[in-house]
C-alpha cells in the first residue's frame, strides 16, 4: 500500500493505461503544456508527447465530438472536461452521439470513450462552476456513470473505464484531488457497477458518493460517540447501480439516509430511493430520508454556499430523523 | 476524357438512387415507411460523383438525408430499404431508420440527424487516421444549413489546426428546410467560410456528376498527399420537399423555381452525354434502367417480406 492523493491516483491510472495501450490518448483543454487545469496529467506531455496528449481550443462540443469520432475509428480517447459544468456545452455530442451510436447502428459501431473531470462545488466558485450534474447523465440510456470518492476507487475505476467498450462519464471533484488514501501497490482494477460498504453498522444505512461519502463517514464517526451505529454504502458507480449491495444493507439496518450534493428534485437520491422502495419496502422501519442540495444555483457568498449543499450537521440531522430521535 | 465505364457506373448509381427514392416516397405514402423521410431526389450527382472519387477504404459520414450517400458507398439496397421499413433485416436491424443508416463494412459511419452534430465526428475519424498513420481520408457531407452552427465552425477550426485528412463537402441545396441560405447565413457564398480557417476550398456545379467527380477527385488526392483538410461546396437543388411531410413547392419557393431547377436534372443530362458521345445507345440506357428498376423492386419486396425486429431485441445493442 502507498498513501497517495486522489490526483496522483488518477495520474497513475491514466499513465498505466497509456503505457499499456497505444490507442489510449488524452484530449482536452490545458491537458498538455499546462499539465492539466488540476494537474491530473502532470508529466504526460513529457512522457507521451503531443500526439497522445492533445491540447484543444476551448470547444467542448467540438473536441468531445472529435473524441467520439476517433473512438469510432478504433482509438480509445480519454476526454478531459476542465470541469463538468462545461460538459453542458457538449451534451449534444454526449447524449445524441456517444450514448446512441451503438444502438442506432444496430450494434455495428461502438464508442469506447471516457469523459472525465471534476464536478460539484469547491470553494466559492459561484453558480456556473459548482454544479453536480450526475443525474443528467444517469438519465441517458447508453452511458455509464462513475463517481469515485477515494484514491483507491479513483484509480481502479478509471482503469476499468478506459478498458470498457462503452462511453463512460467519470466525475471527480475538485475538493477530492488533494485528499489522500491508501492505494494498493501494483496494478489492480475495480469493476464498474460494484458498490462498497465503506463502514459497517447496524442502525442506519447512509448511502453517499463522491465528496459526500467523506462527510457521511465523518458523520458516522460522530454518531458512534452517541452510540448510533451507521453503515455507509458508497455506490461508486451510479449507472449501472449496484442495487444488490444497497438492498443488503437496507435489509440489515431497516433505515436509510441518502446523501447527494446535487439538487433534490429529480436527483440521484430519488432514483436510489425508488430502487429501495420497489425492492425492500417491507424492510423499512420508516421513510427514506434524503439529504440533498438546496433548490438554488450555488451562490458565491461563503455562508450561502455552505447552506446550499449538505454538510455533516444536516447528515446527522437526517440520521436522527430516520431514527425518529 | 472520362473513362466510359465509369460514366456508365455513374448512371447506374444515380438512377438507382433516383428510383430508390421514388419507391421510398411511394412506400411512405402506403404507410410502410414511417417517421421523417428526407429524399435525395435532384442531388444524386453529388453523392455519386464524390464517393466515386474515394477509395473503398475511405470513410463517409452524412446527415439525415443519407439514403443516397449510403447507396453510393455500396450498401445493399435491400438492407437499406428494409431499414426504412423498420425491419430486422435492415442495415441497423430496424433501430436506426431513414436518418441513421450505417454500413460499417463499407466504412459508411452514418446517418446523423442533429444539424451539424456529425461534423466533429468526421473530424475525429480523420484524427484517428492521422494518429494511426493510415492513408485513408474522410468525406463528410452536410447541408448549407449546417454551416451557421457553432459546431461546424469548431470542427473546421480543429481540422485545419491539426491538419486532418478530411473533405468537408457542403451540399448547398439552397434551403435549410424552408429557409433560404440568404436568410440564414451572413455569407451567401458559403465556401468563403473556409477562408476563416485558412483552409483550401473549391466550389462547383453539383448538378453535373462529371464536374463533381473531377473536383472531388482532385480534392481527395490533395488531402491524401498533403494531409490537410479541404472545404468543398457542391451547388445543388432538391426537387422534393424538405421531408415527406413537405410539398415540393409552397410558401417558401415557387413551382416556377422548382421547374427551372429540374431543367438541370443531373440524370437526363448524363443520359444525353452518354448517348451523344456514343458510349451507350438509347436501348442500352433503357436496359440499365430496367435492370435498376428490378433491383429496387427486389429491395421493396425484400423489405416487405422481412420480419419486424423481435421485441426481445429492444434492449440489445445498447451496451457492449
Amino acid at each position: 500500500m502507498s498513501l497517495i492523493t486522489y490526483r496522483e491516483a488518477l495520474n497513475q491510472a491514466l499513465r498505466e493505461e497509456m503505457r499499456r495501450d497505444e490507442r489510449v490518448f488524452l484530449i482536452g483543454e490545458e491537458v498538455a503544456y499546462y499539465q492539466g487545469a488540476f494537474k491530473v496529467s502532470k508529466g504526460f506531455l513529457e512522457e507521451f508527447g503531443p500526439r497522445r496528449v492533445v491540447d484543444t481550443p476551448i470547444t467542448e462540443a467540438g473536441f468531445t465530438g472529435v473524441g467520439i469520432g476517433a473512438a469510432l475509428a478504433g482509438l480509445r480517447p480519454v476526454i478531459e472536461m476542465m470541469t463538468f459544468n462545461f460538459a453542458i456545452l457538449a451534451l449534444d455530442q454526449i447524449v445524441n452521439n456517444a450514448a446512441k451510436i451503438r444502438y442506432m447502428s444496430g450494434g455495428q459501431l461502438s464508442v469506447p470513450i471516457v469523459i472525465r473531470g471534476p464536478g460539484s462545488a469547491a470553494h466559492q466558485l459561484a453558480a456556473q462552476h459548482s454544479q453536480s450534474l450526475e443525474a443528467w447523465f444517469c438519465h441517458v440510456p447508453g452511458l455509464k456513470v462513475i463517481m469515485p470518492a477515494t484514491p483507491k476507487d479513483a484509480k481502479g475505476l478509471l482503469k476499468s473505464a478506459i478498458r470498457d467498450e462503452n462511453p463512460v462519464i467519470f466525475i471527480e471533484a475538485q475538493l477530492l484531488y488533494a485528499t489522500k488514501g491508501d492505494v494498493p501497490d501494483g496494478e489492480y482494477m475495480i469493476p464498474i457497477g460494484q458498490a462498497e460498504v465503506k463502514r459497517g453498522g447496524r442502525d442506519v444505512t447512509i448511502i453517499a458518493y463522491s465528496k459526500m461519502l467523506l462527510l457521511a463517514l465523518e458523520a458516522a464517526e460522530e454518531l458512534a460517540k452517541e452510540g448510533i451505529s451507521i453503515e455507509v454504502v458508497d455506490p461508486r458507480t451510479l449507472k449501472p447501480l449496484d442495487a444488490e449491495t444497497i438492498l443488503r444493507s437496507v435489509r440489515k439496518t431497516n433505515r436509510v439516509v441518502i446523501v447527494e450534493e446535487g439538487w433534490r428534485f429529480s436527483g440521484m437520491g430519488a432514483q436510489i430511493a425508488e430502487v429501495i422502495y420497489a425492492e425492500a419496502m417491507d424492510s423499512l422501519d420508516g421513510p427514506i430520508i434524503r439529504v440533498a442540495g438546496r433548490e438554488v444555483p450555488i451562490p458565491y457568498a461563503k455562508n450561502l454556499e455552505q447552506a446550499a449543499i449538505p454538510d455533516k450537521a444536516r447528515i446527522i440531522q437526517g440520521v436522527k430523523q430516520a431514527m425518529y430521535l | 476524357m472520362m473513362d466510359p465505364e465509369l460514366l456508365i457506373q455513374f448512371y447506374k448509381r444515380m438512377f438507382l438512387i433516383r428510383r430508390f427514392e421514388e419507391r421510398s416516397a411511394e412506400q411512405y405514402a402506403l404507410g410502410k415507411i414511417g417517421g421523417f423521410c428526407h429524399l435525395y431526389i435532384g442531388e444524386e450527382a453529388v453523392a455519386v460523383g464524390a464517393i466515386a472519387a474515394l477509395g473503398e477504404e475511405d470513410y463517409v459520414l452524412s446527415a439525415y438525408r443519407d439514403h443516397g450517400h449510403c447507396l453510393a458507398k455500396g450498401a445493399d439496397p435491400k438492407k437499406v430499404m428494409a431499414e426504412l421499413f423498420g425491419r430486422a433485416t435492415g442495415l441497423c436491424k430496424g433501430k436506426g431508420g431513414s436518418m441513421h443508416l450505417v454500413d460499417r463494412a463499407r466504412n459508411f459511419l452514418g446517418g446523423y440527424a442533429i444539424v451539424g452534430g456529425h461534423l466533429p465526428l468526421a473530424a475525429g475519424v480523420a484524427f484517428a487516421l492521422k494518429y494511426q498513420s493510415k492513408d485513408q481520408v474522410v468525406l463528410c457531407f452536410f447541408g448549407e444549413g449546417a454551416v451557421p452552427t457553432g459546431i461546424c465552425h469548431e470542427s473546421l477550426n480543429m481540422a485545419a489546426l491539426w491538419k486532418l485528412p478530411i473533405i468537408f463537402l457542403c451540399e448547398n441545396n439552397r434551403y435549410g428546410m424552408g429557409t433560404p441560405v440568404e436568410r440564414a447565413s451572413a455569407i451567401y457564398n458559403i465556401v468563403q467560410v473556409a477562408s476563416a480557417y485558412d483552409m483550401p476550398k473549391d466550389s462547383f456545379n453539383g448538378m453535373d456528376v462529371i464536374q463533381v467527380y473531377e473536383h472531388v477527385k482532385a480534392a481527395v488526392e490533395m488531402v491524401r498527399i498533403k494531409q490537410v483538410p479541404i472545404f468543398l461546396e457542391a451547388k445543388t437543388y432538391r426537387f422534393m420537399g424538405h421531408s415527406m411531410s413537405d410539398p415540393a413547392h409552397g410558401h417558401y419557393r415557387t413551382k416556377k423555381e422548382v421547374d427551372e431547377a429540374k431543367k438541370l436534372d443531373p440524370i437526363p443530362s448524363l443520359k444525353q452525354h452518354l448517348i451523344r458521345n456514343n458510349i451507350l445507345t438509347e436501348s442500352q440506357v433503357q436496359a440499365i434502367e430496367k435492370e435498376v428498376q428490378g433491383i429496387v423492386q427486389e429491395a421493396v419486396e425484400f423489405a416487405d417480406a422481412s420480419p419486424e425486429p423481435p421485441l426481445g431485441s429492444l434492449e440489445e445493442d445498447l451496451y457492449v
